[in-house]
């Protein structure tokens, strides 16, 4: 045993002194046109070596360290309890998301400009999570490319509004349709496919729609972009300086206040909150819905779902489409609240970051995806005074996590349902 | 209500049906049985539209069905079990009974959302069925756990409910007492018989504990290597002299 754990903890630490060395023993200097290597200084190589030392103590005791950690009250005190009356929880629960929605309602107004901009931006996240929740966490369809669906909303909204100068509010429900259009597309070809499969055709598709963006250059601007998009605008009234659209008004002279930059920001951040709300609660119901049940059904096994008369292309379509169709909603948003959209936005990086939210979340699990979806967008800013390190971190939070927790930061509960007791 | 005729299925050079025939009459119990590898499974996955048979004509209520999708059969009125428990299992007892009333509900979407009377009416009426036939099996008490949890024996009877929910005409079961131990195989057996008389169900089972088989069946039918090796009563059966070799060896 002890012999054992000291082979294995001699394994880790030279392990750690082969990845830690090379990256931060040696740097690369320019002098001149000349690249040499130069060696780090002491403090440098005595931290990597620290650090094998510490790896190598660690792995040494680790059973009686973690032994010790999960006897803490504090991290497993939730474990243990009895579980509550199940219409209380459900009463507490919805007391406490009202107050959670009344409260962001109002806390932009007493926040910076830079907060309340990145709170759009968790909201906008928030969207694109709950909408590939359904697609991935409830349907169980491994959805790679998701962020195509995004990029569809984005640019629809950006190309209505430049070439027929179509408004943010009626480019939403088209943007958002049109999402879905290309959801049931994506969804025809890969009927049959599961699994690895499908998760490798969705990543080309998610590739050939940025790839498209970038290259149909008459059109799209290709890599340079679409700028310009009009911000919303609120029963006809602007929220800029001046008004640049006819028979429109500015915000700040119908009200007679001052100009602030900051009302366009709390409105998109509001229409952000409304929508992501409306988001939550639309799935929300479907998830109670005959067609929740079916997405969930056919995760479970597709072959029993057939034989109980479930038909497979249905109930995948009705996935994809819906999912599809709250990207379009984020990515229309996203594209007013950019004002510049260009395919870089796009990148494989951000389907995997939507569905690194549903897992860390929970799959199929609502607040867990919205909690996610914070903590994934505010922790890279937080920690943005690391600098390069801030996505090393990121990462080792995941992996942590994913050793910790690995059905996500809040799992899915099923939903009890109250049968009338046969007398 | 229900004809086979001829059917026959191949697997590349495998021939694994060979003109099996069989029918069943409203309000009978007719069993296949043969020994391993007989092609029992794949006459019901014939039958079920899993596979499209290469050969033969199947008719249910007159009408053909062979080569159909798996769910259009299942809509018409043919639901089967399989041999292993397939239940969806993160999902809880009556959540899978729920599923199966997929056809029975209002799946429109606009009309859940805004919780329309008729949705209501319809949700209500799915949730009474699911509670009847939880309490008929006597899994009422287990309504709200996760079906993966549930012992193997209350999984079996799960699955037969989740079948009845669907209002079947015809119910075909694969195997379904295996595994199960003495006392659960007799409950199952006055269940099935119970389906029968109560609720007018057609039942074929494949079966190898042939005390049920036996018990249960109207008419059995035996097959050998795919091929149709006898069928008749029970009585018969027991005394076909082809049936016994089959079984037991060449004396």
């Amino acid at each position: 045993m002890a012999a054992q754990n000291i082979k294995h903890a001699l394994f880790c630490a030279v392990i750690t002194l082969i990845i830690s060395y090379p990256i931060l023993g040696f740097n690369l200097e320019a002098q001149g046109i000349n690249v040499t290597i130069v060696g780090a200084n002491a403090t440098t190589i005595m931290g990597v070596f620290l650090a094998a030392l510490v790896v190598f103590v660690f792995q040494l005791f680790r059973d009686s360290i973690m032994g010790k950690l999960g006897n803490l009250s504090s991290l497993s005190s939730g474990t243990h309890k009895e579980p509550m009356a199940e219409n209380k929880r459900v009463k507490i629960e919805s007391w406490v998301l009202t107050g959670i929605v009344v409260l962001a309602l109002f806390w932009p107004f007493f926040m910076s400009r830079g907060a309340v901009d990145l709170a759009t931006l968790v909201l906008i996240y928030i969207m694109l999570a709950l909408g590939l929740n359904v697609v991935v966490g409830l349907a169980g369809l491994l959805d790679l490319g998701y962020v195509a669906f995004y990029a569809v909303g984005a640019y629809t909204f950006a190309l209505l509004s430049q070439y027929l100068g179509v408004s943010f509010w009626f480019a939403l429900p088209i943007g958002a349709l049109l999402a879905a259009t290309f959801g049931l597309v994506l969804g025809f070809p890969v009927l049959r496919l599961r699994g690895d499969y499908l998760a490798i055709v969705t990543l080309g598709f998610g590739e050939i729609i940025r790839i498209l963006l970038n290259n149909w250059t008459s059109l799209t601007g290709g890599p340079n972009g679409i700028g310009g998009i009009p911000d919303p605008t609120l029963f006809g009234m602007e929220f800029g300086r001046r008004v640049k659209g006819e028979g429109n008004t500015s915000f700040h002279e119908t009200f007679n206040i001052a100009y602030s930059g900051e009302h366009k920001v709390i409105f998109l951040y509001l229409i952000a909150l409304v929508l992501a709300v409306i988001t939550a609660l639309v799935i929300r119901r479907f998830m109670r819905m005959p067609v929740g049940r079916a997405w969930e059904a056919l995760r479970e096994d597709e072959i029993a779902a057939r034989s109980l008369g479930l038909s497979r292309t249905a109930v995948k379509l009705s996935a994809f489409t819906i999912g599809a169709f709250f990207a379009g909603f984020a990515g229309t948003v996203f594209a007013s609240k950019q004002g510049f959209i260009s395919p870089e936005s796009f990148v494989f990086l951000e389907s995997a970051i939507i569905l690194a939210i549903v897992v860390l979340g929970g799959m199929g699990s609502q607040i867990g995806v919205v909690l996610a979806a914070i903590a994934v967008t505010i922790l890279p800013e937080l920690a943005r005074e690391f600098s390069e390190y801030r996505m090393l971190i990121f990462g080792a939070a995941m992996v942590l996590m994913m050793v910790w927790r690995p059905q996500g930061l809040m799992p899915m509960r099923r939903i009890h349902i109250e049968l009338k007791k046969q007398e | 209500m229900l004809e086979v005729q001829n059917l026959s299925m191949r697997f590349g050079g495998l021939l694994a049906v060979d003109q099996v025939s069989l029918d069943v009459q409203e309000r009978e119990i007719v069993s296949i049985i043969g020994p391993n590898g007989a092609g029992k499974t794949t006459v019901f996955n014939c039958m079920s539209g899993f596979y499209t048979p290469t050969g033969g004509k199947i008719l249910f209520e007159g009408s053909e069905v062979q080569g159909k999708p798996d769910y259009k059969i299942s809509r018409l009125g043919m639901v089967r079990t399989f041999q292993h428990v397939r239940l969806f299992n993160q999902m809880t007892v009556v959540e899978n009974l729920l599923v199966a009333q997929h056809r029975h509900l209002n799946t429109n979407l606009v009309a859940g959302l805004l919780k329309t009377p008729n949705y209501r009416e319809r949700e209500q009426k799915s949730l009474d069925r699911a509670a009847y036939w939880l309490e008929r099996v006597g899994l009422m008490d287990l309504a709200n756990r996760e079906a993966g949890n549930l012992a193997y024996g209350q999984q079996r009877r799960l699955e037969i409910a989740r079948c009845m929910v669907t209002e079947p005409k015809l119910l075909m079961l694969d195997e379904p007492a295996a595994g199960l131990n003495p006392a659960e195989t007799k409950d199952l057996n006055q269940l099935i018989v119970s389906l029968k008389e109560d609720y007018c169900v057609s039942v074929v089972l494949i079966e190898h504990d042939m005390s049920l088989v036996m018990d249960i069946s109207d008419r059995i039918n035996v097959i050998n290597q795919g091929r149709p090796l006898a069928s008749g009563t029970p009585e018969e059966i027991r005394q076909n002299d082809d049936v016994i070799k089959a079984y037991l060896g060449e004396a």
